[in-house]
Parts: C-alpha cells; sequence; structure tokens
C-alpha cells in the first residue's frame, strides 16, 4: 500500500472516531469556536481594511479608538446598533428584512466543512478539526456559495430604489456568471485529488505537490472568481459607489446595513480559507510530513491551525491589496472577462488536466513526487503560454485588443464613403 | 470628407493589462511599507500657519495692563463689514479710551483693515483658527475677550518688502 493510501485510511477510518456523546459535545464546541472566531476576525478585518487602504494611500487609518485603533470595530458596532432602523414606505418589508439574514447565514454556513488543522487524538477517539467532516465537502459549498446571491438580489429587488435594483440585477449576472468558472476551475483539482472531501484534497497536496505548483491557471480562475462571488473590487458592481449611491444595501440602515458588511467579510474569510484549502494545503506545513501523520496531538493541531491562519490571512490581505488597488470593471469588461475568457480557459483546462491525468495513470505514474512534478512541469508551460496571451492583450477585453486588420480596413472604408450626404443616408 | 481613424499600435508593454496590474500591485505595496505618512494627528500636531494669517482678533496691551486702543474711530470707519461697535469715552486727563470695543467675528470677513489702518498697533488680526463656541453670542467679542487673547498676531504685507525677508 502506498503512503497516500495509508494516510487515507487514516482520515476516513470510521471506527476510530469518538461515541455520539462526545462527538456532540465536541462538534458543539468547534461550532463555537468556529463561530466566534469568524465573528471577531471578521470585526477586526473591517479594521484591518481601513488601515491597510491608509497605510497604500499614506495615511494612518483609525487610530482614536483604542491602542491603535484596535476598538474601533467596538465602536461601529455600538454605533451601528444604536442608530434608528429605517424601513422606507416603498419597499416590501418581509423581504427587506429576510435579505440581510439571508446574505449572512451562507457566508458563515460555508465555513463548517473547511478543515482548520490536523485532528486530535482524545481517549474518546480521533477529533477532526472541522465542524462538519462531509464527504461531500466541495458540493456543499458549492451549493451554498451560489445561495449567496439571494441575500443580495432580495435586498436589491425588495428595497423598491432603482439603485438598489440595478445593484441586485448586476449582483445577479455576476455571481451567476462567475459561478459557472469557479466550479469548473475546481473541477481540475477534484480531478487530481480523485474525491470531494476536502480532507482529501489537503491530504492529496501534503503528499504531492500543492495544487497552486500543479494546477496554477485553476487556482488564478478560482482567485478572480472567488473576488467575483464575494463582489469585492474590482469586481463591486452591485455596490459601485460612483454610479449606484451604496447599489443594493442603498435603503438599508443600522445593524442591518452592518449585516451586509459582515457577509462581505465573512464571504473574504470563507473564500480564503477555501482558497487555502484547495490550493495551498489547507492546514498542511509545507516541506514536512511530520503535520500529516499520527499520533495526532495538540501540538500537532496547534502548529497546523497557526499554518492554516497565515494562509488564510495572507488571501485577506491579498483581498484587500487588491481592493485598493485596482479599478472597478466596466460591465461589459466584467462580462466578457467571466464568459468569453475564463470559461472557455477553464473548460479547456478541465480537459487539458484529465488528459494529463489519464496518460499519467496509463503510464503507470501514481500519485508521489514524480507525479507531482510532471504536474507541476506542464503547469509551468500552460500557465507561461496563457501569460504571453494575456499579455498581449489578446484575451481580456475589447479595450485592450488592438483592431484586427478586417475591422481596421472596414473603420477606413467607412471614412472613405462620403458622410451624411443625400445618398448616403438610407 | 473623410474621417481619420486613428489606430493605436502601442507597443505591448504599454498595453498589456497584466503588466499593468502587477506594476499597480507593487506601487499600492510599495506605498504601504512606507513609513513616511502625509496625515497631520491634528489636535497633537498642527500644520504651522501663514504669518500673515488673518484670524480672530487680538488687542494689544501696553505695559500697564490697559489695551493701547485710544478709540479714534478709525477701525470701525474703515471696516468693510462693519462689524466693530466702538465707544468712545475720555478720562479725567483727556485720554481717550473705549468705553465699548466689540468685534462681531460672525459678521467679519477678516480682511485686516482694522490692523492697517490702527495708528497705535492695537487691533490685530490673529494667527489663530480654533474658534469654537456654544453659542452665537460668544462670537460677539468684548474688549476683556480681545486683550486676553494671547496667540500670535498677524504680520501685514509690506510693500517694501513684498516676499517678506
Amino acid at each position: 500500500m502506498t503512503e497516500l493510501a495509508l494516510l487515507a485510511l487514516q482520515v476516513t477510518d470510521p471506527l476510530r472516531l469518538p461515541n455520539l456523546v462526545p462527538f456532540m459535545i465536541f462538534t458543539v464546541i468547534k461550532m463555537i469556536t468556529v463561530f466566534t472566531v469568524t465573528l471577531v476576525g471578521v470585526a477586526l478585518l473591517t479594521l484591518a481594511e481601513r488601515k491597510i487602504s491608509a497605510w497604500i494611500q499614506d495615511r494612518h487609518g483609525p487610530n482614536r479608538v483604542g491602542p491603535g485603533g484596535l476598538l474601533q470595530p467596538a465602536a461601529d458596532g455600538l454605533k451601528n446598533i444604536m442608530k434608528e432602523e429605517t424601513y422606507p414606505d416603498a419597499a416590501y418589508k418581509p423581504i427587506f428584512i429576510l435579505a440581510p439574514m439571508l446574505a449572512f447565514i451562507p457566508a458563515l454556513l460555508t465555513f463548517a466543512v473547511i478543515p482548520f488543522a490536523s485532528p486530535i487524538s482524545t481517549r474518546w477517539g480521533r477529533i477532526d478539526m472541522v465542524v462538519a467532516d462531509l464527504p461531500i465537502g466541495f458540493l456543499y459549498i458549492l451549493a451554498l456559495t451560489s445561495l449567496g446571491v439571494y441575500g443580495i438580489v432580495l435586498a436589491g429587488w425588495s428595497s423598491n430604489n432603482k439603485y438598489s435594483l440595478l445593484g441586485g440585477l448586476r449582483s445577479s449576472a455576476q455571481m451567476v456568471s462567475y459561478e459557472i468558472s469557479m466550479g469548473l476551475s475546481t473541477v481540475a483539482v477534484l480531478l487530481v485529488a480523485g474525491n470531494v472531501s476536502l480532507n482529501e484534497i489537503i491530504f492529496q497536496q501534503a503528499t504531492t505537490v500543492w495544487n497552486f505548483f500543479g494546477l496554477t491557471i485553476a487556482f488564478f480562475i478560482f482567485l478572480v472568481a472567488a473576488f467575483a462571488e464575494t463582489n469585492r473590487l474590482p469586481f463591486d458592481l452591485p455596490e459601485a459607489e460612483s454610479e449606484l449611491i451604496a447599489g443594493y444595501h442603498t435603503e438599508y440602515s443600522a445593524m442591518k446595513f452592518s449585516m451586509f458588511f459582515i457577509a462581505e467579510y465573512s464571504n473574504m474569510v470563507t473564500a480564503s480559507a477555501l482558497i487555502a484549502t484547495l490550493f495551498f494545503g489547507g492546514w498542511d506545513i509545507p516541506f514536512t510530513l511530520w503535520d500529516n501523520q499520527a499520533p495526532w496531538t495538540i501540538w500537532k493541531t496547534l502548529a497546523t491551525a497557526t499554518a492554516f491562519s497565515v494562509k488564510v490571512l495572507f488571501f485577506l490581505f491579498f483581498y484587500m491589496w487588491v481592493r485598493w488597488t485596482l479599478p472597478r470593471f466596466r460591465y461589459d469588461q466584467l462580462m466578457s472577462l467571466g464568459w468569453k475568457f475564463m470559461l472557455p480557459v477553464a473548460l479547456v483546462y478541465v480537459i487539458v488536466i484529465a488528459a494529463l491525468l489519464l496518460w499519467l495513470d496509463w503510464l503507470g505514474i501514481r500519485p508521489g513526487a514524480m507525479w507531482g512534478a510532471i504536474l507541476g512541469g506542464v503547469n509551468v508551460m500552460l500557465a507561461a503560454i496563457l501569460f504571453v496571451m494575456l499579455d498581449h492583450g489578446k484575451l481580456i477585453s475589447p479595450a485592450s485588443s488592438r483592431a484586427q486588420a478586417d475591422r481596421l480596413a472596414r473603420l477606413r472604408a467607412m471614412g472613405v464613403r462620403p458622410a451624411l450626404t443625400p445618398d448616403s443616408v438610407h | 470628407m473623410a474621417i481619420g481613424v486613428k489606430v493605436l499600435d502601442r507597443p505591448t508593454e504599454q498595453v498589456s493589462y497584466v503588466r499593468a496590474m502587477l506594476s499597480g500591485m507593487a506601487l499600492t505595496f510599495k506605498h504601504m511599507i512606507d513609513p513616511h505618512k502625509v496625515t497631520v494627528q491634528y489636535p497633537e500636531e498642527k500644520w504651522p500657519i501663514s504669518p500673515r494669517w488673518r484670524g480672530t482678533h487680538r488687542m494689544l496691551t501696553d505695559e500697564t495692563g490697559k489695551s493701547k486702543c485710544v478709540a479714534c474711530g478709525l477701525c470701525p470707519q474703515i471696516c468693510p463689514a462693519n462689524c466693530i461697535k466702538l465707544v468712545p469715552g475720555e478720562d479725567e486727563e483727556g485720554n481717550r479710551y473705549p468705553l465699548i470695543y466689540e468685534i462681531d467675528e460672525f459678521r467679519c470677513i477678516f480682511c485686516g483693515y482694522c490692523q492697517e489702518v490702527c495708528p497705535e498697533e492695537a487691533i490685530h488680526v490673529g494667527r489663530h483658527y480654533e474658534n469654537s463656541e456654544y453659542s452665537r453670542a460668544g462670537f460677539v467679542y468684548d474688549l476683556e475677550r480681545l486683550t486676553a487673547q494671547t496667540h500670535p498676531v498677524c504680520e501685514m504685507w509690506d510693500p517694501d518688502d513684498p516676499k517678506g525677508e
């Protein structure tokens, strides 16, 4: 039996899971921990966002409440709770109230299946450091992330405000478009792992090569799609302050408004955790297999949890870094990027990876170092090709590509034709 | 009548979105780690204001602590906003002094004519800008208030030394 299979056996062996009562107790503890960490993290992220934006713009950022502005989130929360809840006369109240909850809940639910550390062996059995170790973990994530759009669309619609409605419409178009590329990009990951359980995906990456090095293109597609799914710049068209006041949450105030913010940041946390899990080995500590095998100790769990947090925090930082660098897409650019570039690339990529895996299988190369090296080599080649094509501006946007020869000829011919003379008007 | 179609055939390094994006990210990162921040932490730090800044007034006093004003009436005369109220008085020795000297800082347009016209160099506009009050009445500065001000006063423009050297 290969090393991978042995490792996989340790994860899935049902005999070693604890009995029902300890299992329930530990699950409740894990739920509370994850919930608290996520919400406190979200609060601190609002501060981090303002701090990072300030630093990028050569400012200091909030620094008046508490040491270094650390209590700013508390002040903001207090302010939002004290503020008046306004209900526009024209709004459809039941959905108007429901929408912030709908935006908020799926964001938190998604985190349930993400493994955040290595398991612990206790005398009641092995405790997996994931709230719900679903065997179909990844499908659950795809299902829940597509629910996130409802909160925004319903908020936009029930506000009965033109800006809100436009924001909601944009959000639905955007999220539906990018969900496809997102799903397709992860097909490659699932193919490589041969499984949809997130723990299996992590073990596969730990034993061969991180998917970032094996599936860079899938990573980039997933990254861009995740930005679009979380409505963050450069994909914040649903909000679009300069065009739509505040987009879908124009009519919201106080805590309901705040709820959308919490939803946005929880989505960011979840998306960062997903990127870390799918492409950066989750809680795996690189260059060592020490953390991926029994005996499972508390130190191992803490170390891997730290590794996971570092990865997630990096992507959260990356989210903010990108937000304060890139301007918003124009609507047609957004659509052409989603449908004309990312979707075909993701499709072709799935085929290429599937063919490559089949070929490796036919050659008899099993997942391992050699297998990882071949995957990485092919990946570098593909990424280089894509980069050169992108660099030459052939793929992204009508604005970036140079006019083609036939189109140029047509434009020139138009110039030669006498314009606005009686015989040219038909 | 031909339409001139301008074809921009710029080199790749100028039109590449990828490179523009990467250089943009590099720039923002550079600014983020740059410890030099331009924000002035206002209540603690303040920008220096111009020596010719014209803010709320200050009445200068002589050695005995009395205001230098001789109630000549030039400042209410020249004041374009009509914000100075002066009622002159005269003591036993025949020296004129202001019985009432009030400046309505809300009406004042801070032109500084009062300081320019004053023969005794008594009334000045000040280098000062923090003027919060709890009531509108607080902005009518009486003589007591004007003499109690301590902020530095404006240096008027000198035609012989236009650059203030």
